[in-house]
């Protein structure tokens, strides 16, 4: 297998059509491969994180997705990143909801409680919405973990928070 | 699957009062995430409850159904009708059921859902599509085994969820699984 080099590319800011474009468009001249790649609206900021492979180093990386960010409504970062292996899943694949009003450290509160079994967040997204607070969690739980516990425990944590918690497995559809 | 023929008979004039229209209550108010009490499905408050979400679900565009907790009330009490859904097949048209719950379930189906006290959002949730319900009617109090399938069974297993405490967003399929509800005028 021969080393490949990865960069990681951040690019956040005031949304406008076109950055999608503009930035892959860019990658794609510098003969870069767009390996990974996920983009969201958070709070209204457009949130773009990729990973690409090729040749091309930081710097040349940077100065050629300068444009993008010239008019200073939108930050992008360029670091070499060393490659990843997809760890192997240390257990069984869960899904944690947890809702209600919002207030400061439900994430951390909750969250801490998973750290704390040796649970491991696979994927994460939280919303506020009006006076709603949602996070929804992917998790994988250690074998040896007692589910039903850890949600009592959660219950206890939300409880005090105010909010409510649901942890279920998560179901894979086989077609 | 067959349709029981008295809940698809059923209408709300059965009840024999008029239902008022409420205030439906949104999240995070503590009622929606609260288990419901089992009722007296003879009760006159509950006969009473009955009409209101009929009512409330009446003058709701879009409205398949409606649970008790949406109007603040903490009881096992849910109307749906979703004869007007272009989801809907084989139906039983409006009712009401009391302490109902879900006694067979087969065919997990993933689709979108809403919710009037969630209306910001949607989300991807799993769910049976075909089931055997359990319940009581309001008023006569009489006990109905229904079967439903599809969007029916969809809108059923959301208002049972809402008599118990639970939202849409308790069953999301994932991180990725829920939506910003967009309003493009
Ligand atoms: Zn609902």
């Amino acid at each position: 297998m021969s080393a490949v080099t990865l960069h990681a590319i951040t690019v956040l800011g005031h949304d406008r059509p076109g950055i999608i474009a503009g930035t892959t468009g860019r990658i794609a001249d510098l003969g870069l491969n767009l390996e990974d790649s996920t983009m969201t609206l958070l709070r209204g900021h457009f949130a773009m994180t990729l990973v690409c492979a090729g040749d091309a180093g930081a710097e040349e990386i940077e100065r050629a997705l300068a444009p993008l960010a010239a008019d200073g409504t939108l930050t992008v970062t360029v670091r070499e990143v060393p490659d990843e292996q997809a760890p192997a899943p240390v257990g069984t694949p869960w899904v944690l909801t947890v809702h209600g009003g919002d207030r400061p450290g439900i994430v951390s509160a909750v969250i801490g409680e998973i750290a704390g079994v040796g649970g491991n967040v696979t994927d994460l997204t939280t919303r506020l919405t009006g006076d709603l607070y949602l996070l929804i969690a992917e998790l994988e739980l250690p074998a040896e973990v007692d589910a039903d516990a850890l949600e009592g425990t959660l219950r206890a944590v939300a409880e005090q928070l105010g909010v409510g918690v649901t942890l279920r497995p998560a179901e894979s559809d086989e077609l | 699957m067959s349709t029981h023929s008295l809940v698809a008979a059923w209408t709300e004039a059965d009840l024999d009062v008029v239902g008022r229209v409420r205030d439906v209550v949104r999240a995070p108010d503590r009622v929606l995430a609260t288990d419901g009490a089992r009722v007296d499905p003879t009760a006159p408050e509950v006969v009473q409850l009955a009409a209101d979400l009929v009512a409330t679900m009446r003058v709701s565009p879009g409205c398949v159904g409606l649970a008790a907790p949406q109007v603040g009330e903490s009881a096992k009490v849910f109307c749906v009708d979703v004869s007007q859904h272009p989801k809907a097949r084989d139906h039983h048209g409006t009712f009401v059921l009391c302490n109902a719950e879900v006694v067979e379930a087969s065919r997990n189906e993933r689709a979108r859902e809403g919710c009037m006290s969630v209306p910001d959002l949607t989300g991807d949730v799993k769910r049976p599509s075909r089931i055997t319900v359990r319940g009581q009617l309001p008023g006569s109090g009489e006990e109905v085994t229904i079967e439903a399938g599809a969007f029916e069974a969809r809108a059923l297993q959301h208002e049972i969820d809402h008599c118990d405490g639970l939202l849409f967003l308790d069953r999301v399929a994932g991180a990725h699984a829920i939506y910003a509800r967009k309003t493009y005028l």
